[in-house]
């Protein structure tokens, strides 16, 4: 199997709009499922679906061992040695509220500094902002620089003695940019701060390995690497996991349950609390198994090569007409390509390539702080995945072209 | 599907949207933003003495030509018009005002000027004219 013909294994790239083949270039909010994985949804409920844990039965058991293997599976998709650093959620977002939640029953006090950036998806934002009423944190942010870097000297000032928690993208999902996350890792660890890092747009596109990022926590969707919805990872460091507050309580986390007390399981069961998604992590799974055999070298050629193909046919295309965000694809650009073009309003932009058959998102893409940085409402974003070709972009621009030409008229 | 939302109508309403910019001295304003595209919608009244009649209506702000579009007719129909009644627009009315087929998103930016125009309505200094006659 090579990356150049996996197209194929993607059903739903076959369809049809408006008489067009789809060009789906929206992979940074969801990517497609290849048929393998599809299949072992639909195995784990035609021949395996138990509850896991509990059952003394057969079934149970073959149901566990399949969800325990996705939890191995999971440990070495991130390089992690031990399975039980592996606590499965419903996706990045809820990886990223456990850990403020929990943080915030038993780390954070009252006037405790948190640092995030600029660049965040607002999953990495909106649940530390909550902890600034209580207990009453100090949030700060790293800012962008023209480029789509974080600036260095934001992360000099920020990040020093008294931060308790550093949080940040691996890989932008509007500006692509990839973050130095060794230098932040280890600049926060010097400063006595834990670090997170959000994953979810970096996971599709590169090799992870939590020892040579050197971060306490990371975090990425499922739906994101070929897998289904409802599933995703948050690795942490296993002392840590085991030092913090459990999130949800209920059934499956706890030890033994007293009228006035409570003991809970060892990490991962006591962050898992209720029957989890069994079919989706054994899904998941699969999806890891599929990303390994492409390869992580390929991967990561495959979408760099999109990615400088579509900065340059934009900006031959368009030359002025077009601004595109982000650092230019030599120093480091992955998975996404946000761009303006002048005269036409990204949603009017959207509306008409879908007229094309060209599925591209248009919006602030949950990420207002960077709109803001740039001063645009929203941007136009075209985002891919291992099965996007360069005909993809080629159908893309053709239907830019045929837009800017409709506005052009109008304006 | 998508042409077709984009009649001459409502381009030339794009083009050069009527009631656009501030008014010096509103009696009311309200603003409503569409979390999907970022787009932010502003709309200024101006009511006669009694406060029962938008003597003057202007709006400003970022948009796609379906919001902008909408926005310029929005204006045009309610200048002159009794409080009474335009409190008692609904998105129906808005829709056929705008008289162009939208999908269920592209609904949300017709309505962004319509939802700014009921919170300039309900605002607090809304109370204050209607109260002195």
């Amino acid at each position: 199997m090579s990356i150049e013909d996996c197209r194929k294994d993607f059903p739903i790239l076959a369809r049809n709009f408006n008489g067009r083949p789809l060009v789906y270039l929206d992979s940074a909010a969801t990517s497609q499922k290849p048929t393998k994985v599809i299949e072992v949804e639909a195995d784990f409920y035609n021949r395996l679906n138990a509850n896991v844990h509990r059952g003394v039965y057969a079934l149970s058991e073959e149901a566990t061992a399949a969800y325990e293997g996705a939890r191995e599976r999971a440990a070495r998709f991130v390089g992690a040695k031990d399975p039980e650093e592996i606590v499965f959620v419903r996706g990045t977002t809820e990886a990223l509220n456990l850990l403020a939640t929990s943080l915030s029953r038993s780390l954070l006090a009252k006037g405790d500094r948190v640092v995030s950036t600029e660049m965040e998806h607002h999953s990495n934002i909106v649940p530390w902002h909550f902890l600034r009423e209580s207990p009453g944190i100090q949030l700060d942010f790293v800012g962008i620089n023209e480029e789509g870097e974080l600036i260095p000297a934001d992360l000099e000032r920020l990040v020093t003695k008294g931060v308790k928690v550093t949080t940040f993208t691996h890989v932008s999902n509007t500006l692509g940019t990839l973050n130095p996350v060794r230098e932040i890792a280890d600049r926060a660890r010097e400063a006595g701060s834990l670090s997170i890092l959000d994953a979810a747009q970096s996971a599709p596109h590169l090799k992870l390995d939590v020892t040579k990022l050197g971060v306490d926590f990371l975090a990425f969707s499922g739906h994101k690497v070929l897998g289904p919805t409802g599933i995703g990872v948050l690795w942490g460091r296993k002392e840590l996991l085991k030092k913090i507050a459990p999130y949800m309580g209920g059934g499956e986390m706890i030890m033994e349950v007293e009228r006035g007390r409570v003991t809970y399981k060892d990490p991962p069961y006591k962050f898992e609390a209720g029957t989890p998604n069994i079919a989706g992590a054994v899904t998941l799974a699969a999806a890891l198994e599929y990303l390994d055999h492409l390869g992580w070298e390929d991967i990561t050629a495959h979408d760099r090569a999109l990615v400088a193909d579509a900065w340059t046919r934009l900006h031959d295309a368009f030359g002025e007409k077009v601004r595109t965000f982000g650092p230019p694809p030599e120093r480091g650009h992955y998975g996404v390509v946000s761009f303006a073009l002048k005269g036409v309003h990204p949603h009017d932009m959207a509306s008409l390539l879908d007229h094309e058959g060209v599925a591209i998102r248009a919006g602030h893409h949950c990420a207002q702080l960077v709109m803001r940085r740039y001063g645009v409402p929203a941007m136009s974003r075209a985002s891919y995945s291992v099965y996007n070709t360069k005909n993809d972009t080629a159908r893309l621009v053709d239907a830019l072209q045929k837009t800017e030409a409709f506005f052009r008229g109008v304006a | 599907m998508a042409y077709d939302m984009y009649q001459e109508r409502i381009l030339e309403h794009y083009r050069k949207p009527r009631n656009s910019g501030h008014l010096e001295h509103p009696d009311l304003s309200g603003d409503e933003s569409n979390p999907l595209c970022g787009d932010h919608i502003e709309v200024e009244l101006k009511l006669d003495p009694k406060g029962s009649t938008v003597e003057d209506i202007r709006f400003s702000g970022d948009g796609c030509a379906i919001s902008v579009a909408s926005a310029s007719l929005l204006t045009l129909r309610i200048k002159g018009m009794p409080v009474s009644e335009i409190v008692k627009l609904t998105q129906e009315d808005m829709e056929k005002l705008v008289g162009v087929p939208l999908s269920p998103v592209r609904i949300k930016c017709a309505m962004t000027s319509f939802v700014a125009l009921s919170h300039a309505l309900s605002s607090p200094k809304a109370s204050a004219p209607a109260e002195s006659h």
